[in-house]
């Protein structure tokens, strides 16, 4: 490479962006600026071969070439052929012949109508035999255009000059300038040789078809496209090959003029019957100018063989009409010529009916004003008219039964195709409560935590997966470092549960946290809930989601009290009025009162006495004293000598000792939406939240209230396992297809599109007030839905035990009374009768109820 | 609002109003003052078709002074604009009595006011109220939570939603937390940017008087967006809204629905510094009169026949005695309704010396009082059995084992 002046460098960073550049390189540089001595030598030896190559024939300035050269980039062949055009005008329909002799047409053309032409001999020399094929290349079947084109030069090379300089106008981009002024063409048998697959079996062998090679389109030689027929002529070729492969693949072929004579009788057999040619069979590579521009730089790449295209169609159909000046019908037994085609020749599909209108209507003046159309009886079509078009009518149906059944598999096809489009996400369409009885899976159940805040409610569930493995030790000890470094090492644990950054960072729980764990009877979900009052809407969300509750009581002074008046409280009556039957009473922090028994007692008995108020049943209530820091209790015994009073279970006996919850099967469908998230690349859409009703399989139709948009469930994953179906009181995660996020929101329930939820506006509920209830402004929450609503009427007060009404006209409900009250919503929302809803305002939940009557 | 013109005979109420709209407040004050069957002149643009001798019908777009009797009124309370319509009450060289036609009222476009019925306590009060020059403290408020935000102008008289900004947030889940930190991220970003086209920043700083920012939150997204917007301030250097960073209070909501806005201006915080304005005492007493209520002593009543009765028997008067009544009763389009409101706020005021507050139908504590049937009071001696029916039973007090619910 020539050393680069800076203006070169300057000049080569606009172009090294672009990577088809990058291989020009080497010419691009020399084009920059003044020439090297590299340049003069070759714009030397350019010059002397264009002049050879030009000849006597015409008469051109040395500054006229060394200008075509400096364009082509040395390249003599297209300078002569530019050189050729621009200065001698009258040989230029000559010239293409010349080049385009490699063309069997092209020798047939001239061996047919010139006979007597000099060069004819030479140049049917030019025409590849095929057993020069089978010599180049040692496999047989390997069929090899390239080659042959090599062949030829290899021949020229042994002729005349003119022959050479006809070889580098033939080839002037396949390789770097050095290699054509060499003359050692690289034959692709030589290219090959060192590749294993020479000496596979000729019947393994592939097919290799390099595309031929035409003169490239350039700025200013040429046309950029073979001519037709030359293209024409390459597919007859081809073809010729092929039979002579298949048939006779030992025979001699003969010498040259017998090719030359089977040129010719393909000429006129070509003349004749073009369809011929156009035989599917027929390989032809596409000249075509993107991919030649490829080959300059590259290799010949292995191409496979194209099927004849539109455009050689197109290249043909000229062939016929010099011949077909008188109207011969040729029978559509093809496709009609492209639209292109047939505006460029001119030939309709239809020609009886052109010749007959040709013959017959001449516009005459006036026609087409209204008042002679209105009374001439011969706007309309005459009956020979009629007779006529029915006729061609008839032909044009004539070559209907060789389309027909074309058209018909096309139908076909495609409404194949629709079918299978449908089903996306294919169903096993299973019985999913069989499979769920057969399964013969382990008791599941969700529990909710829940408790005042720092009660340890986190740093519980964080020791209880610890104990259990479930977390390693490795990621403990990396957050207890980490909890450390911010000088929260009690935090350590609760971190398992608590994960995002402002969780920890503040040191609260904000929403629910997930994890599962198993035991040698149940698998359990656990549902972590803060415990600030601020997040009771979260808290909320998650007891709707659980089978029962663990209730955390921090058993420290004060602690317990303060829990008493604050969330202890609200949380128990809020996951009573979730409808949470069972509750684990953790006694926790009991190390820090000494494990006093008294302390213990003194709890529990308070305890029992507000949740019995709150219509536990006594006997679901279980206390547990236990120490989350330590573990102690939790899944071991408690040390000997701490505890002696206390005999009874650990808290994960407690929790195992919990009677599975009851499954609504068989119920449609029914999901609240707990969260929203993008689950993977492949699955943007995915959602996750618990079951309440009936089940669920991969494939099923799902409809998104209140939305009301449908969807398709793609995949379904429990407790982070994909699996085929879900059934009710399973959390699960929902991958989703066919449905936009923006129709999902939290609080939103999936439903069985058959048996949608219905939307209301206004509900009447019975409610147990935990505060004064007025007409006022209150949310309502259902799940992790939160709406806001107006309670517009109270209409009665109920009794506790019975529900009859005790009183009319209420204006007030007082704490603890049951009451029937009309909500009204500000927007539309799925709720059903039955579902239990929580009515909280200004931060305090006023009421717990149960729908009677949506309207 | 300016008072141009003003001939009210104070005996019989008769006479008339001339006003000027100065600020969009004013549509609303005109809004509440216009009535059905009162006078209305203002300038209108009238199309007018002519008929020549010929046959030829010839319109035009003509300007001109207009009356109307009044038989309907439309606010639009988010452009604030207010449409008056009327049948034309004055002959008039291109429009003929009685034709149909609704004036748009503008600002800066003065109109004049005559009421049908005469001006009553209550509307006289009103036009005192709209044309009080004394300054008026607006207040923004963003009342948000995780993933939705509320954007509200607070005026004097109104609460307005702006904007309503939902953007779903993804929760923390396993291994997933980084679309939950996206997630908010994005929902700040949306929320600032919004909160930034509706609320003038570059005005909203003064050197008198600065427009205050309100954040409230459950939890610590306040908080967060505070220091969002304070990095963006930062980040972008934006000037006005750097100046505008000290004006803004972060305050505790336990919703991020509208309605806790009320809770958030009763909040202590908040009414230290907006002590002095109208919501913040509206928002006071309703506090004050729920408080009552849920004493359960008798004391406090709402409801039109309840506080009827109450007043009657004299028990909302001097000592204590409060008439809580919405605006929205006033805007009846019965007149015999308004008038028994009118006839109660004057027998409050004159005859029992009490108290009457005319909360604004558009504040959250007008809406709380909406649901209570638009009118409430608190009541010097407790009063019962009001509700007229049977006898009041307070022995519901649950001895039941098993629950209904």
């Amino acid at each position: 490479m020539p050393p680069k002046s800076g203006h070169h460098r300057a000049k080569n960073v606009d172009y090294e962006e672009d990577d088809v550049y990058s291989d020009d390189d080497y010419y691009e540089n020399e084009e920059g600026g003044g020439m090297t001595d590299e340049d003069r030598e070759q714009m030397r030896i350019g010059a002397i071969k264009v002049k050879e190559a030009l000849n006597s024939s015409i008469t051109v300035s040395d500054s006229q070439i060394q200008e075509a050269l400096w364009h082509y980039y040395y390249d003599v062949g297209k300078s002569v052929t530019y050189l050729k055009n621009k200065h001698a005008p009258a040989t230029t329909t000559t010239q293409p012949k010349k080049q385009k002799a490699v063309s069997r047409f092209d020798q047939a053309v001239s061996a047919a109508s010139t006979p007597k032409k000099p060069e004819t001999g030479e140049q049917s020399a030019f025409l590849m035999p095929p057993n020069r094929i089978k010599e180049l290349c040692t496999a047989p079947s390997l069929k090899c255009t390239f080659q042959s084109r090599r062949a030829n030069i290899k021949d020229f090379d042994t002729n005349t000059g003119a022959s050479e300089c006809w070889a580098s106008a033939e080839y002037p981009c396949l390789y770097p300038i050095p290699d054509v002024m060499d003359h050692v063409p690289l034959s692709a048998a030589e290219f090959f040789r060192d590749t294993p697959w020479l000496n596979v079996p000729t019947h393994r062998l592939g097919e290799i078809t390099v595309e031929p090679l035409f003169p490239r389109g350039g700025l200013l030689g040429g046309s950029s496209k073979p001519s037709k027929l030359a293209a024409l002529a390459a597919a007859r070729k081809k073809k010729q090959e092929e039979a002579k492969n298949a048939t006779s693949t030992s025979t001699d072929p003969g010498d040259m003029k017998a090719e030359a004579d089977k040129a010719v009788a393909l000429l006129d057999r070509l003349s004749v019957k073009s369809k011929e040619s156009a035989s599917p069979s027929s390989a032809l590579v596409q000249p075509q100018p993107v991919e030649q521009k490829s080959a300059q730089s590259k290799y010949p790449s292995r191409k496979r063989s194209q099927t004849p295209t539109t455009a050689f169609q197109e290249s043909e159909t000229p062939t016929p009409e010099p011949e077909t000046s008188a109207p011969v019908e040729i029978p559509h037994l093809r496709a009609g010529p492209s639209m292109f085609a047939s505006t460029l020749c001119g030939i309709t599909p239809l020609p009886v009916k052109r010749q007959h209108l040709d013959s017959t209507s001449f516009p005459l003046p006036y026609t087409s004003t209204r008042g002679f159309t209105d009374t001439n009886p011969f706007t309309g079509p005459s009956p020979d008219d009629i007779v006529l078009s029915a006729r061609v009518k008839g032909n044009k149906s004539k070559p209907g039964p060789n389309k027909k059944p074309n058209g018909n598999k096309l139908a076909e096809s495609v409404e194949k195709l629709s079918v299978e489009e449908v089903p996306k996400v294919k169903s096993k369409n299973l019985n999913v409560v069989e499979e769920f009885e057969k399964s013969g899976m382990k008791r599941m159940a969700n529990f909710v935590v829940i408790g005042h805040v720092d009660h340890g409610k986190s740093t519980l569930m964080g020791r209880l997966l610890y104990d259990l493995k479930v977390i390693d030790q490795r990621s403990v000890d990396k957050l207890r470092k980490e909890a450390e470094t911010i000088g929260k090492s009690s935090f350590a644990l609760a971190w398992i549960m608590d994960q995002t950054s402002e969780e920890r960072s503040r040191g609260v729980t904000v929403d629910i946290a997930t994890n599962y764990f198993e035991t040698d009877k149940t698998r359990f979900t656990i549902l972590d809930a803060p415990g600030h009052r601020d997040f009771i809407p979260n808290m909320i969300a998650g007891a709707s989601q659980a089978d029962f509750a663990v209730l955390v009581i921090d058993a420290s002074t004060n602690s317990f009290e303060s829990g008493l008046k604050g969330q202890t409280k609200e949380h128990a009556l809020l996951v009573r009025s979730m409808g949470v039957q069972r509750l684990v009473v953790a006694v926790n922090k009991m190390d820090t009162v000494n494990w006093s028994q008294d302390r213990f007692e003194e709890i529990s008995q308070q305890m029992t006495a507000f949740l019995t108020a709150a219509s536990f049943s006594g006997k679901s209530i279980t206390f547990i004293p236990c120490a989350g820091l330590t573990g102690e209790n939790v899944t071991r015994k408690i040390e000997e000598g701490k505890a002696s009073w206390y005999n009874g279970q650990t808290l994960i006996e407690a929790l195992d000792a919990s009677e599975p919850a009851k499954r609504s099967l068989e119920k449609p469908f029914r999901l609240t939406v707990s969260d929203v998230f993008r689950g993977s690349i492949t699955n943007p859409v995915s959602i996750a939240g618990r079951i309440d009703a009936g089940s669920i399989q991969v494939g099923d139709t799902i409809l998104s209230m209140p939305a009301n948009e449908a969807g398709v469930i793609k995949g379904v994953e429990v407790e982070n396992e994909p699996v085929d179906w879900a059934v009710a009181g399973q959390i699960a995660t929902f991958h989703l297809a066919e449905l936009d996020p923006v129709h999902l929101r939290l609080g939103d329930i999936i439903c069985d599109p058959k048996k949608p939820v219905t939307l209301t506006k206004s509900f009447t509920a019975k409610i147990l007030a935990f505060e004064h209830v007025l007409p006022m402004g209150v949310d309502v929450f259902r799940g992790r839905m939160s709406a806001e609503a107006n309670v517009t009427k109270l209409v009665a007060v109920l009794n506790k035990g019975t529900g009859e009404v005790e009183k009319k006209k209420v204006r007030i409900v007082k704490p603890g009374e049951v009451a029937r009250v009309v909500v009204q919503l500000d927007r539309e929302l799925p709720l059903e009768v039955g579902v239990r809803v929580v009515l909280r305002e200004g931060g305090n939940t006023v009421a717990a109820g149960l729908l009677e009557m949506c309207s | 609002m300016r008072l141009l013109k003003q001939q009210i005979d104070q005996k019989h109420g008769s006479g008339f109003a001339t006003l000027l709209p100065e600020e969009p407040e004013d549509m609303w004050h005109a809004y509440n003052l216009i009535q059905p069957s009162d006078l209305v002149r203002a300038r209108a643009i009238r199309r007018v078709t002519k008929t020549s001798d010929s046959g030829s019908v010839a319109s035009q777009r003509i300007t001109l002074d207009l009356t109307i009797s009044v038989t309907s009124t439309d606010f639009d309370v988010g452009s604030g604009q207010l449409h008056v319509a009327g049948k034309v009450a004055s002959e008039n060289e291109h429009v003929k009595l009685g034709s149909h036609h609704t004036l748009d009222l503008e600002l800066q476009r003065k109109f004049t006011l005559e009421k049908g019925d005469g001006w009553d306590s209550v509307a006289l009060e009103q036009l005192r109220e709209a044309c009080d020059t004394e300054k008026r403290a607006d207040l923004w408020a963003v009342v948000m939570g995780e993933g939705l935000a509320n954007i509200c102008l607070i005026t004097e008289h109104q609460t307005i939603l702006r904007q309503r900004v939902e953007v779903p947030v993804p929760r923390k889940r396993k291994g997933g937390l980084d679309g939950h930190d996206k997630g908010m991220d994005k929902f700040y970003s949306t929320t600032l940017s919004t909160l930034l086209r509706h609320f003038d920043v570059v005005n909203a700083v003064q050197a008198d008087k600065t427009t205050p920012l309100l954040l409230a939150s459950p939890g610590f997204v306040a908080q967060s967006f505070l220091a969002y917007v304070k990095s963006e301030a930062t980040r972008t250097t934006n000037k006005p809204l750097l100046a505008l960073l000290p004006s803004i209070l972060v305050a505790h909501s336990s919703s991020p629905h509208v309605h806790s806005l009320s809770e958030v201006l009763a909040s202590p915080a908040i009414t230290s510094k907006l002590s002095d304005t109208k919501y913040a005492r509206e928002t006071a007493l309703m506090d004050k009169f729920y408080t009552f209520l849920r004493q359960d002593d008798g004391r406090a009543w709402y409801g039109p026949k309840e506080v009827e009765k109450a007043v009657e028997k004299g028990a909302v008067g001097r000592g204590g005695g409060v008439l809580l009544i919405s605006n929205a009763l006033f805007r009846a389009q019965n007149v015999a309704e308004r008038k028994r409101w009118v006839g109660l706020v004057d027998r409050v005021k004159e005859v029992e010396g009490g108290e009457v507050r005319v909360l604004s139908s558009m504040h959250e504590s007008g809406k709380r009082l909406e649901a209570l049937g638009n009118v409430a009071a608190i009541l010097t001696f407790p009063l019962e059995d009001l509700d007229e029916d049977d006898e009041v039973n307070g022995g519901g007090e649950g001895d039941g084992n098993e629950m209904v619910i």
